[in-house]
């Protein structure tokens, strides 16, 4: 028999080892989340996966599943904190989705609708975020950037080559690239990489496929992301069911 | 290790970095976990880490050049781009504000024709502010290339201009410059100890690891970094928990403004503080212990390796402690370089494994998984001083001071408006009202206790004492008397908040800077109702979704103060509902200025 919490009011079964989060998607209820991705150790960083855990907040993505604990997800209060969690991330970067060639596959904006951001919130940042055209192939545009660190993840993690890093404290917090000369081209990426399929906005992109696929028929233009994530969830080992 | 010869460094005839540079990494041994020691020894020695330094150290390490690059740049003191022969800091905490840094700092620019922020166009200096240094009950202060300066005026400012002028390698600078007093005002338990070294370590030779437990236990010790945790539970768990090693860190970082009583623990009881480290690792089973020693205090280096090459030279260091076969313990000290964070236990063990400080996720703690990932027990400098003491006098007379909950004494370092700033060793349970008359406060105004992450205290509840129970503290207690404004002390320490932010998450490291942005715009007189708004906004989703306790506290100060205080605030707003951050008619000012115009028509109406 396995142990099980209770999800705003639904028991949800878990395997030890797993996060509220990873048991969650796993048993198909989708808490919103942003740097977390089910193919990596979760991070903890963008805070989106808040839950409040016996009356405490929390990010459910690190929290360890445990029997019997009372969580909350759906609940106004946290999708609230979650809102303003998405304009502060859209005020700190220079997002121009109308113009982002993202648009449409972009978590930060499918969260954005998902969540019904109606409002800037806050005054807009502007920061100075020269993009790296260097790559013959590949276009860096650190103005979308989140510092998820997704890419950084999977480039040392998967792909064995520490392509990508952050650097900076604090609000001067970016990301940077492993050469000398600080571009992008002096570095071993490759278009195969798996650093460049996690970036959750429009940062890292192919060069020359801009737009291939229209506006409108992108990935959260069908349905909104709430109903997709759990498409990427992991599922319990093959052969081992849960019900 | 560091060594203690050539503390005087950053002035580049001294510094052969192509020679050094080799020796620095072949002392480290390679080893990964030194490369932040490494890069604050490189730093020294040239001044900034260059280019070809950064790509050397990365090939000897074997790790990726990326990474230098991101340690580096996550602490203050760690230059990658010159940053002048000379780098002076002002410390800029609201004490140092109070005695008058802000008009020293300007003096300074002015005299060396330097703007804030920038490396001087010869490369010669450059002038900024830096956190807090810890010399609040001597301030204002700055940093010299890492060299703390105290008691800072006008006359010694000019002269210290000359001096840099003049190109003389601080070494040769007059010694009175660096003078850090004590000031002690009051002592007790810990600060009139007439234990010899080594004392308390002989008397438990025969007593078990486990009887040490439980009489810290029994001693109701909580911890005296802030948080209070009991000590004795630490210890066991740690003991408890499964490793193939473990590990007592002693947190010397004092990084929370406004205190100051490590760096007296430091200076006068050093011995103490490694006979506590030395007990914690017996009872615990430790073989290594790290003290991480905030960069503003390395001044105390020479002094802290001499007292443990004289504990080694004692047996109280070293293998077979004592004579006890299996007791092998020894102590390294690790220096910070500018990172409040650091102070944080996660992050410190992540700073001492060579990273970016940024907190770990929790669970796992470091009890079960710190240093290494192996269990760790973090205590504070005066933890580990109390934990002595205790040990000394038996849990029951150790409990029998200070109040029901809080065990012991606490030391405070008293700065601000009072006439006797300094520390003040009291059992718990004193009143704020008593302390305010022994340091000899008239006219007070209200009270910062535990510093920017604490709590600020009015009038009214000058009754209230020190203690778990009722007022907890890490031990400053800054005063400010009716002259203050108190809207000021809060945007000094929501600067400070932004400015250590380690930007892992993204409330603190968003929440921060607008907050600071905000104030700003209130502290200008374009703040309106709609901002406090916004304040109260930024404050509750920093509280509750912030990864660790400095996005969780963030927004004390604003919060205390606005309790306390509204008025401090609303004097400045306007009375619109909102005000735009783009100011249009003050963007028409250039426009009016080459037109000659200045009437009504060449203004855009309020309100409108
Ligand atoms: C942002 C932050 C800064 C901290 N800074 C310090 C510090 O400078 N010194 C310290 O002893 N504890 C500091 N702490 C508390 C430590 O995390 C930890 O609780 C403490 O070192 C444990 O020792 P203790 O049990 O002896 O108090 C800090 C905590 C936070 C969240
Ligand atoms: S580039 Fe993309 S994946 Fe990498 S840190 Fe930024 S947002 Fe995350
Ligand atoms: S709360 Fe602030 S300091 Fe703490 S982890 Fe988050 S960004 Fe870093
Ligand atoms: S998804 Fe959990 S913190 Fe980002
Ligand atoms: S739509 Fe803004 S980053 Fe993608």
């Amino acid at each position: 028999m396995t142990d099980t919490f209770q999800l705003d009011g639904v028991a949800v079964p878990f395997e030890p080892g797993q996060t509220v989060m990873q048991a969650a998607l796993a048993a198909d209820h989708y808490i919103p989340h942003l740097c977390y991705h089910p193919e990596f150790k979760p991070h903890g960083s963008c805070k989106l996966c808040t839950v409040k855990v016996n009356g405490r907040t929390m990010a459910s993505c690190t929290m360890p599943a445990e029997a019997g604990l009372e969580v909350e997800s759906e609940i106004e209060e946290l999708n609230a904190l979650r809102r303003t969690l998405v304009q502060m991330l859209f005020a700190e970067g220079n997002h121009f989705c109308p113009s982002c060639e993202k648009s449409g596959n972009c978590m930060l904006q499918a969260l954005g609708y998902d969540l019904e951001v109606h409002a800037a919130g806050f005054r807009h940042q502007y920061p100075d975020r020269p993009l790296d055209a260097s790559h013959p192939d590949i276009l860096l545009d650190f103005n979308r950037c989140i510092l998820c660190e997704l890419c950084v993840r999977a480039s040392s993690e998967v792909d064995g080559k520490n392509v990508f890093a952050l650097a900076g404290r604090g609000n001067n917090k970016h990301l940077i690239v492993n050469a000398e000369s600080g571009q992008l081209k002096d570095t071993d990426i490759a278009l195969s990489d798996k650093a460049m399929q996690v970036c959750p906005v429009g940062v890292i992109l192919p060069k020359r496929v801009g737009f291939s696929q229209p506006i409108g028929e992108r990935r959260y233009d069908a349905s909104p992301i709430s109903a997709q994530a759990l498409e990427d969830a992991p599922r319990p080992p093959s052969g081992v069911e849960h019900d | 290790m560091l060594p203690d010869a050539n503390p005087i460094y950053g002035e580049s005839p001294r510094c052969d970095l192509h020679a050094d540079l080799h020796e620095i990494v072949a002392r480290h041994c390679g080893e990964k976990t030194n490369l932040l020691q490494l890069l604050i020894e490189v730093q020294a020695c040239a001044g900034y880490i260059p280019d070809d330094a950064a790509s050397y150290i990365a090939a000897m390490l074997a790790i990726p050049r990326s990474r230098i690059e991101s340690v580096a740049s996550f602490y203050s003191f760690l230059h990658l781009k010159p940053a002048g022969e000379y780098r002076v800091l002002f410390s800029d905490n609201i004490t140092d504000r109070m005695l008058g840094n802000q008009d020293l700092m300007e003096q300074m620019c002015r005299q060396l024709w330097v703007q804030p922020g920038k490396v001087s166009e010869d490369g010669l200096l450059s002038i900024n502010t830096t956190s807090c240094t810890g010399m609040c009950d001597q301030g204002p202060a700055m940093l010299v290339n890492g060299h703390a300066i105290t008691r800072l005026g006008s006359q010694r400012i000019q002269e210290i201009g000359q001096l840099i002028r003049n190109r003389t390698p601080v070494a040769e600078w007059p010694a009175d410059y660096f003078k850090v007093e004590n000031n002690i005002r009051r002592g007790g338990l810990i600060l009139d100890n007439k234990l010899a070294y080594g004392q308390v370590l002989q008397a438990t030779r025969a007593v078990a690891p486990a009887t040490i437990i439980d009489t810290i236990k029994g001693s109701n010790l909580r911890g005296r970094g802030g948080a209070g945790f009991p000590t004795g539970m630490k210890w066991e768990a740690c003991r408890n928990a499964e490793g193939e090693a473990r590990y007592v860190v002693c947190n010397a970082d004092e990084g929370e403004p406004g205190t100051f009583k490590d760096r007296v623990l430091l200076t006068t009881q050093a011995d103490l503080v490694f006979e506590g480290m030395t007990l914690c690792a017996r009872a615990v089973g430790a073989k290594k212990g790290f003290l991480y020693l905030r960069g503003e205090y390395r001044y105390l280096l020479g002094h802290l390796h001499a007292v443990l090459q004289r504990r080694r030279d004692s047996e109280l260091l070293g293998e077979s402690i004592l004579g006890e076969q299996g007791f092998d313990f020894d102590i390294e000290i690790h220096l910070g370089a500018g990172a409040y964070i650091c102070g944080e236990e996660s992050a410190l063990i992540e700073s001492l494994e060579g990273k970016r400080g940024v907190p770990r996720n929790r669970p796992p703690f470091p009890v079960t998984h710190g240093y290494l990932q192996q269990p760790t027990a973090v205590d504070n400098v005066e933890t580990f001083c109390q934990a002595v003491l205790a040990l000394h006098m038996g849990a029951a007379a150790y409990r029998a001071i200070g109040t029901e909950k809080s065990s012991g004494s606490k030391l405070i370092s008293v700065s601000g408006d009072c006439a006797s700033p300094g520390i003040y060793e009291y059992p718990f349970g004193v009143s704020v009202r008593q302390i305010l008359s022994d340091c000899g406060a008239v006219n007070t105004r209200a009270v910062q206790i535990s510093g920017p992450s604490g709590i600020c205290i009015g009038e009214h509840e000058f009754e209230r004492k020190l203690g778990f129970e009722d007022l907890p503290t890490a031990g400053a207690f800054m005063v400010f008397d009716d002259s203050r404004d108190m809207f000021e002390v809060a945007r000094n320490f929501v600067h400070f908040f932004a400015h250590e932010s380690c930007g892992f998450c993204t409330p603190c490291r968003v929440g921060t800077s607008m907050l600071k942005q905000t104030m700003d715009k209130v502290a200008a007189g374009h703040g309106t109702q709609h901002d406090l708004t916004e304040i109260e906004n930024l404050d509750h989703v920093l509280q509750t979704t912030s990864h660790c306790g400095l996005g969780r506290t963030a927004c004390n100060p604003v919060l205390h103060t606005l309790k306390h205080f509204r008025p401090a605030y609303e004097t400045r707003l306007k009375s619109l509902d909102f005000e735009p951050a783009f100011d249009l008619d003050g963007a028409l000012a250039r426009a009016r200025q080459m037109t000659g115009r200045d009437d009504a028509g060449a203004h855009l109406k309020e309100n409108e």
